[in-house]
């Protein structure tokens, strides 16, 4: 397969960057998208030229690390999919594809595709601790979890921090990540103690990030490759409202 | 104290202020379409409609009381809607200061993202139409306390008015498509089993609402209501 692609390049946070053009030959559609972006940069390289940067880590699905605007949709807009698990298959020889960087006040342009995702660790960090036992591991079953509850944190624990539901959203709004990190504790037992300050706190630290707000359009959880449902925004909000009604406080 | 100042500076906060007002609004409408509805029952009935809107409660309380007190309660929530609309616009649209050069959704509603300026045609929409069959400023032919003649005349004389009215409900049901659903689940009241009804909810509720507001300026230009 022969590829154009226009790779979004920027020197460092603080140049503009701008869409440069390159065409890459030998591409097989066995490749995943980042292999594609390997053997271009390995041309780059030996032309003499700067590699393009980009994150990536594990390679298969399941860190979070990578993730670039591929022809205007997250991690290119294949269902469940992120950037390393796209295929080349899925596009056509000779496509011209545009590549970019997540797009967000709060996620700026360190080089080229890379992006500083360090406010989704702030949102993480102000949620503070949960009060588990350390030491001996706890008896097993001595703290029963209702099945449900069980199964719908660990759908939200599914959320491997990628930034897609940030990049995807018309607002930029990382509702979705929030709403999946307070609700994988909030519905289990372990979680409760500190429940209303943690979504308060966690709330709080995503919106001084400059986070744009929540308008319930849903494109966050088209574009999430862990399939994060936007009912787990209508729990945030509910945790919120009930957790600032209250005070904040877990005794009535 | 300093939770309430979350909710206040939250973005979550000022969307649940929006939605509040929001249902307000939608509660206004609802009843606003049923009473067109005696428009078909001739014009006595309409007038004298009308006329019991302006005494209604008298004389438990003075003429106009409970005119009133509506009317400054939807002035409240119209102000309190546009405002937070203006803020959380602007945190939004600041949220991100670099465009993508190709951005493409998945499986946007038309509705969803076209919320604001849907809400800026209704905003529009609403002060003519205050002009236009409550002070009569803009109207050809205004006579108080005959709002069946005003009505008639009022879209007979300019049938582009009446055009208007269409245009401006249809954005108000394509409003209400997106807003009655995102409300509910802005205020923490939607999970995944009601997902499916609340989605319905909103559905009907932008289409009845379009259909019957819609119904009126349609009657007259056909002749029906005359």
């Amino acid at each position: 397969m022969k590829i154009t692609v226009n790779v979004w390049r920027q020197k460092n946070a603080k140049t503009k960057g701008t869409i440069v053009k390159y065409n890459v030959d030998h591409v097989s559609p066995d490749m995943s998208f980042l292999e594609m972006l390997d053997v271009l940069n390995q041309q780059l390289i030996a032309r003499g030229e700067e590699a393009i940067a980009f994150d990536h880590d594990c390679r298969e699905g399941i860190c979070g690390s990578c993730g670039v605007v591929i022809n205007g949709y997250a991690h290119g807009g294949q269902q469940a999919t992120t950037t390393c698990q796209l295929h080349m298959r899925s596009f056509k020889d000779g496509d011209e594809i545009t590549v970019e960087p997540w797009r967000a006040k709060a996620f700026p342009v360190i080089k080229d595709l890379v992006v500083d995702r360090g406010a989704f660790d702030r949102i993480i960090r102000a949620g503070g601790f949960i009060s588990a036992g350390t030491g001996s591991a706890p008896d097993a079953n001595s703290t029963p979890v209702a099945k449900e509850s069980a199964d719908l944190a660990f759908d939200a624990a599914q959320c491997i921090g990628c930034g897609a539901c940030v990049a995807a959203c018309p607002n930029a709004s990382a509702m979705l990540f929030t709403a999946a990190k307070v609700s994988h504790l909030g519905l289990l037992p372990q979680g409760q103690p500190e429940r209303k300050t943690r979504v308060l706190n966690m709330v709080a630290q995503m919106d001084t990030e400059g986070f744009g707000g929540c308008t319930n359009i849903g494109e966050c959880s088209a574009a999430c490759p862990k399939e994060i449902g936007l009912h787990f925004i209508g729990r945030l909000n509910r945790d919120l409202l009930g957790a600032s009604l209250t005070g904040g406080s877990s005794v009535d | 104290m300093a939770a309430a100042l979350t909710l206040y500076r939250s973005t979550i906060g000022k969307k649940a202020i929006m939605a509040l007002s929001g249902i307000i609004w939608y509660g206004f409408v609802i009843v606003h379409m049923i009473g067109n509805f005696k428009i078909f029952e001739g014009a006595e009935a309409f007038n004298k409609y009308s006329h019991f809107l302006r005494e209604v409660g008298y004389p438990a309380v003075p003429e106009g009381t409970i005119l009133w007190v509506i009317r400054i309660v939807l002035l409240v929530s119209l102000v309190m809607h546009v405002l937070m609309a203006i803020q959380l616009t602007r945190l939004d649209v600041s949220g991100r200061p670099v465009a993508y050069k190709k951005k493409r959704t998945k499986q946007a509603s038309f509705a969803s993202m076209t919320l604001r300026y849907g809400g800026l045609a209704i905003l529009f929409f609403v002060v003519y139409h205050l002009l236009h069959f409550t002070t009569g400023a803009a109207h050809p032919d205004f006579e108080y306390g005959n709002p069946y003649n005003n009505v008639v005349i009022g879209f007979t004389a300019q049938p582009l008015t009446a055009v208007f009215y269409i245009v401006a409900v249809a954005a108000l049901g394509t409003h209400l498509y997106h807003g009655v659903w995102s409300a509910l689940q802005t205020l923490g009241l939607n999970n995944r089993r009601s997902d499916k009804l609340f989605r319905g909810v909103a559905l009907l509720s932008g289409v009845v609402l379009f259909l019957g507001f819609a119904m009126v300026p349609v009657s007259v230009l056909l002749g029906i209501v005359k």
